[in-house]
């Protein structure tokens, strides 16, 4: 009995070092002195040090995080509003059509998102001039293009969740429909709208496909970057900067969690006093 | 609670004194009615939420609208708020057509089932949001959010946020924010739905003492009967999209019109028949399932042969060991079964036709022996005057 009973446990961690230990290996020789990556050679900052003293990679950086807080922020707006049309205003015709289209990008290969964007990004130039040539405005429409349907799903499946008679009761108290919609469900979505924001830009960060069809000359993605370096050879700066990536992911992570957990916790507090409180009176 | 709460939170007649509902009914008889149904039918693609609907709501009234799931009453009810425009009638709150008004132009507010808290704002935030969208001076709308807290007695708890409230707590900032604004009418949507039975009960009588307090009319949609004849003053039984009786408790438990508002507004024993004797001082009926002929004591509006049926109420059937010596209003059967309830008990009784009547009695004395107990056979019996006669 006694070991049947260990056996998941066994399978648990097996399944989690599938997962972790390639990560946690490479954090590890990020502290590597030595040039080869795969040999030991003593621990050492010194990969670290050379990755912020290289320029084209921290240029990259720059350029990956401007576009991903820009096309996050416009996916965010656009996804919501669009949303919005397909969860409050009733049916209307092609109201089905426009659900599967808006949904289409998440399944359609990122090869053919990138082509298509890059063939209508050439002929608009050729047409009225504009995008001239391509660059960081031409990744960060099409970096929007595909988080807004993100931003849509995460958006509409809080708006069904949320109940529409809150906003009545705003209206019913005098607010008209803008300012119901500004004041009362506005925030009410805030949550979908933090957490679309989130997956649009990291979604954005991480996008190399689409990013290499319509980047120009001078507008390199961090992946970009990683990506043609790893071709002629992995150097232990790349663990470093991996491992600083990982390291940020993780943090944010812990101080969403234990923000939440706050939260939770002096909810489910202030609700046992109240119901108390109720009992005594 | 303090009077200047009270004087304060009385848009309408005066507050009536405490305990005086059925002199209160007589004297609304003739106030002003607030709201006024014309003709009204809405209709969403093929189906009929209401159906005809014509209804006058008086003024200082606590008034309910009864019935089933799907009966159309809260249909009726979004109408008066404004959230669904009627496909047909009018409209009319305070002798002005408001068919076409949108919900933040009209004079009424909404409780709803949910209670529709903004969560992101606090208890005091909640109850000021309608007179904020007034623009009301600021010192006016924090002495106003006090009187309506204190109303509802929810003072200590204005900075929480909804979320940290108990759910007749929520239930109550609810009803304090719908009243904030005095509306002309306020409408509530099974106020009492989500509270748990005995906290439902409580809450009836409390709201009940607010509506008194304030004098504002009240117009409650629910399905149960037992809330409707607690609260109301007239009662409306809605069923399929139309009103088919509207009417004190009182008049629709002993006076129902349908064989539909008898069943529904309390237990019934139900017995199809057919009219025998039309005289104007007495009919007589005779039913399949009852062995004698019912005889009721006035005449009915219907021909001789016409299919009536009678509704006995359980309460007033009487049953015993002896034999009625008279010729009609009595039936005899075999006890089935008895349902003990404590101050009530309930006696099946299989007649010998096979039908079923349903017999309550007081238990009035501790120390009574039941002297009637499983497969007795005994008597049923009736007066005249407890007969209820409907046609349809």
């Amino acid at each position: 009995m006694k070991r049947a009973s260990r056996f998941p446990y066994v399978m648990l961690a097996i399944g989690f070092a599938f997962l972790y230990v390639p990560i946690l290996l490479l954090m590890i020789f990020s502290f590597n002195e030595s040039r080869l990556v795969t040999v030991w050679g003593g621990f050492s900052l010194k990969w670290y040090a050379e990755l912020f003293r290289n320029e084209q990679m921290l240029d990259a950086a720059l350029v990956s995080l401007r576009i991903a807080v820009t096309s996050a922020t416009i996916a965010t707006v656009l996804g919501t509003l669009s949303a919005l049309m397909m969860g409050r205003f009733g049916r209307f015709r092609g109201r089905l059509l426009f659900t599967g289209m808006i949904t289409a990008p998440l399944v359609m290969p990122e090869v053919i998102t990138g082509l298509s964007l890059l063939l209508m990004f050439v002929s608009l130039e050729g047409l009225i001039g504009w995008p001239q040539g391509r660059g960081v405005d031409t990744i960060t429409i099409a970096h929007t293009t595909f988080c807004m349907a993100y931003v849509n799903i995460v958006v509409q499946s809080r708006l069904v969740g949320l109940d529409r008679s809150v906003e009545e009761a705003a209206m019913d108290l005098g607010a008209r429909p803008l300012k119901a919609f500004l004041v009362i469900t506005l925030p009410m979505l805030a949550p979908a709208l933090v957490s679309g924001w989130l997956l649009s830009f990291t979604l954005s960060l991480d996008d190399l496909v689409i990013a290499s069809f319509v980047a120009g000359p001078a507008s390199s993605t961090l992946p970009m970057v990683v990506f043609s370096s790893v071709r002629m050879g992995v150097t232990p700066e790349i663990n470093a900067l991996a491992t600083l990536l990982v390291l940020v992911a993780t943090v944010t992570i812990l101080i969403a969690a234990a923000v939440l957990w706050r939260q939770e916790r002096e909810r489910d507090r202030a609700v046992a006093r109240a119901v108390d409180a109720e009992r005594r009176a | 609670m303090t009077d200047a709460v009270l004087q304060a939170g009385a848009p309408g007649p005066a507050a009536r004194p405490e305990g005086s509902r059925p002199g209160a009914v007589l004297r609304r008889a003739e106030a002003r009615p607030i709201i006024e149904i014309d003709d009204v039918v809405k209709t969403f693609g093929e189906f009929v939420a209401v159906d005809h609907v014509s209804l006058t709501i008086r003024e200082g009234e606590l008034f309910a609208l009864l019935g089933g799931s799907g009966c159309g009453k809260t249909t009726l009810l979004r109408m008066l708020a404004g959230f669904e425009r009627p496909t047909a009638g009018r409209i009319l709150i305070g002798g002005q057509d408001m068919t076409h008004v949108a919900p933040y132009d009209r004079p009424v507010n909404m409780m709803f089932q949910s209670y529709a808290l903004f969560p992101h704002m606090s208890v005091e935030a909640n109850v000021a949001f309608g007179l904020r969208q007034d623009g009301l001076p600021k010192a006016e709308i924090r002495d106003r959010v006090r009187q309506m807290l204190d109303l509802v007695q929810l003072a200590p708890f204005a900075k929480r946020k909804p979320h940290h409230l108990s759910g007749g707590q929520r239930q109550r900032v609810a009803l304090a924010r719908s009243l904030a604004k005095h509306p002309k009418v306020l409408l509530l949507d099974e106020p009492l739905a989500a509270l748990d039975k005995k906290l439902r009960e409580q809450t009836q009588l409390e709201l009940v003492g607010i509506q008194e307090r304030v004098g504002t009319t009240f117009v409650v949609v629910t399905h149960d009967q037992e809330e409707a004849m607690t609260m109301a003053d007239r009662v409306a039984i809605m069923d399929s999209g139309r009103i088919i009786q509207v009417d004190t408790p009182h008049a629709l438990y002993e006076y129902p019109n349908t064989r539909f508002v008898a069943e529904f507004f309390g237990t019934v024993n139900m017995f199809q028949g057919d009219l025998i004797e039309d005289e104007p001082d007495h009919i007589l009926i005779r039913s399949d399932a009852l062995a004698n002929p019912v005889y009721v004591g006035h005449g009915i509006s219907a021909r001789e042969g016409a299919t009536v049926w009678v509704a006995l109420r359980p309460e007033k059937l009487a049953i015993s060991r002896t034999r009625p010596d008279r010729a009609h209003n009595w039936d005899q059967g075999i006890i089935e079964d008895i349902v003990y309830l404590g101050g009530i008990s309930t006696y099946h009784v299989r007649l010998d036709s096979g039908a079923l009547a349903r017999v309550t009695t007081q238990n009035l004395e501790r120390m009574a022996e039941p002297d009637i107990t499983w497969d007795d056979r005994v008597f049923v019996s009736w007066r005249h005057d407890n007969v209820v006669v409907v046609t349809g």
